[in-house]
């Protein structure tokens, strides 16, 4: 039952979309909000005007039943062409399906180059150096423009829409597009079409009971549990 | 029959753990559908590297040895991949689902017009399909994911630390093809790796974790997990709720705007568990929550808990487990 849900811009998308205005802010230029979605995403897509954001495209969904990443990104990649583009700000992963596949996807789609898991970003000589995430350490990475950019959290801190921002967000038109519009037949990237599917929705498997160790006498329950790591659980 | 093929991560010429678990992964895979196992990897001054492949079964071992390669690139590496893939025309390819594998195998999909499995926890082949299963919506549900009929290369990411790696009792021949990669477009480019500060234990590949929430009242208090953590071996792991009060960097944060894990051992102290905490955590094997609220929604995922105060508990179990040691 989604009545009572209220359905807002993902995180990661927030950061993106701050970095997009700040850029603007500090060189010039436009920002589109753009996003594939059914008729409730336009909530997202007025925050995104009321933000500051000049224009907003929605490709529409509604109707078109389970489109896998790759579909989202023909579909995306075709409206991003029609539409000029320096960089394209993403986040880096969505929030609920998480498949963190969609950066690389459409960058390679655009033939762009793409910098992803972007914890911080510098303007250098027209390009981009940016700080990127990865397990113990940090890449510095050097991209030339046009190109996108998969945004996560640490970039910045996302601004609060303004009243005026909001008032000037719903005197705005969202252009609808098709999957046409993007050169996409839906035929092609919808219910059999999919290349991933998802068959079922399970329950996660479930976990035990947990064994209650009672801690009144601190370092008699430590102990206890210390080698219940070590010989039940075995992993010490 | 599906060849596998799997694409190898190396940081400074040593091969990731996380590789090997894909490589073990591919090798059952390939046995299980009667295909071959082969593996790419990229670099520079890596050709040494491609026994230790062979030992993990790799009949093949495809490597791009470019001074140009020497630091990743999306661009330079999928071509390697792709390059491979054209070789050896494998009907499965899988990456570790990490920073590196996630930025590879998507790329190489969209190059082939086909879609991911991505970071799933279990996998196994039926009937020629790949079938896998991922924690989706926080956590709160998991779904089974397959590839479509008509999909002629399977692309797979599976989650770190969750499969096993092991070498094969019947190695592989690791024949080395060296992959000629002629015209490389790299337009974005590492220029520099920094790792992060010596003697810190990334969450995202860590064995197991220590991790403080807003129970442990301010930033003066990390000293008393890190004792545990220099006792355990484990890396230090913080809820939103520290990371926005400005307690400590934001690569700590585990959950859903944070690192997801999956570490053998979990300790949370002073940690509610919200489901946004839960989606970045509740897949590791062992939970261990310390809480004085016995009502903490963390104690429903957790395997042992001490319902106490954290600031005599923890300081306890270091003890606990300097004896256990001695
Ligand atoms: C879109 C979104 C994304 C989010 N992403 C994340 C994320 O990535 N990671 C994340 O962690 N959260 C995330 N959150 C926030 C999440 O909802 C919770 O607010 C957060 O996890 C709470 O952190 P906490 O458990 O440290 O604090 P609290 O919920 O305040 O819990 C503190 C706990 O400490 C216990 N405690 C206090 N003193 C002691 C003591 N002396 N000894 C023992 N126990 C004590 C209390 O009983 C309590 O259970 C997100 C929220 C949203 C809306
Ligand atoms: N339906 C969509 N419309 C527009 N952008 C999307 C959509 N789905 C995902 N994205 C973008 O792709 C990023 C990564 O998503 P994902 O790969 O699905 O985890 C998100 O943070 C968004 O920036």
């Amino acid at each position: 039952d989604e009545a009572d849900v209220k359905w807002i811009v993902s995180p990661y998308d927030e950061y993106a979309l701050e970095e997009a205005l700040k850029t603007k802010e500090a060189t010039g230029g436009t920002v589109t909000a753009l996003t594939f979605g059914p008729t409730r995403a336009d909530t997202g897509l007025r925050e995104c005007l009321a933000r500051g954001a000049d224009d907003a495209v929605r490709i529409a969904s509604d109707g078109l039943g389970q489109v896998d990443s790759l579909g989202v990104a023909r579909l995306l990649a075709g409206v991003i062409k029609t539409l000029p583009h320096d960089v394209v700000w993403m986040g880096n992963k969505g929030v609920g399906t998480d498949a963190q596949v969609l950066v690389p996807m459409l960058a390679e789609l655009l033939d762009l180059p793409h910098v992803n898991l972007v914890t911080k970003l510098e303007w250098k000589d027209g390009a981009i150096v940016a700080h990127r995430e990865i397990e113990g350490a940090q890449e510095i990475v050097e991209m030339s423009l046009p190109g996108v950019i998969g945004a996560t959290k640490g970039l910045n801190e996302p601004r609060y829409a303004s009243l005026k921002g909001i008032m000037a967000a719903k005197k705005k038109t969202i252009a609808v597009k098709t999957p046409a519009d993007a050169g996409v037949d839906p035929a092609t990237i919808a219910g059999p079409a999919a290349h991933v599917r998802w068959t079922k929705l399970e329950l996660p498997p479930a976990r035990q009971a947990v064994k209650l160790i009672p801690g009144d006498d601190p370092a008699k329950a430590a102990t206890e549990l210390l080698n219940l790591l070590k010989n039940e659980a075995k992993v010490l | 029959m599906s060849n596998v093929l799997v694409f190898i991560e190396q940081r400074d010429g040593k091969i990731r753990k996380s590789s090997l678990e894909a490589l073990t992964l591919g090798h059952s895979l390939s046995k299980k559908s009667g295909g071959a196992l082969a593996a790419v990897i990229a670099g520079s001054g890596i050709s040494s590297l491609a026994p230790e492949l062979a030992a993990y079964g790799a009949s093949r071992v495809f490597v791009a040895d470019k001074p140009e390669l020497a630091l990743f690139s999306s661009e330079g590496y999928t071509t390697a991949l792709d390059a491979a893939a054209t070789a050896f025309n494998p009907s499965i390819v899988l990456a570790s689902a990490t920073a590196m594998g996630r930025d590879v195998a998507p790329r190489f999909a969209a190059r082939r017009g086909v879609g991911v499995l991505s970071d799933v926890m279990s996998l196994d082949v039926v009937d020629g399909r790949l079938v896998g299963s991922r924690p989706v919506y926080s956590g709160k549900a998991q779904a089974v994911v397959t590839t479509g009929p008509s999909v002629a290369i399977q692309v797979a990411t599976p989650r770190p630390n969750v499969f096993p790696a092991a070498k094969s009792d019947a190695p592989g021949a690791g024949e080395v093809v060296n992959l000629d990669l002629a015209a490389l477009k790299i337009r974005a480019k590492v220029v520099k790796m920094q790792a992060a500060e010596a003697g810190e234990i990334d969450v995202a590949e860590a064995d197991k974790i220590v991790t403080g929430g807003r129970g442990i009242k301010g930033p003066e208090s990390w000293p008393v997990l890190r004792a545990l953590c220099t006792e355990l071996g484990a890396a230090l792991g913080a809820s939103r709720a520290a990371v926005d009060a400005g307690w400590i960097g934001h690569e700590h944060q585990v959950g859903q705007t944070g690192k997801v894990v999956s570490p053998s051992l979990y300790i949370a102290c002073g940690v509610s568990g919200a489901i946004q905490h839960l989606a970045g955590m509740g897949s590791s094997k062992v939970i261990v929550a310390i809480n004085k609220d016995p009502e903490a929604p963390i104690f429903k995922v957790a395997t042992y808990g001490i319902v106490g105060d954290l600031f005599q508990i923890v300081p306890a179990m270091t003890e606990a487990a300097k004896k256990l040691k001695a």
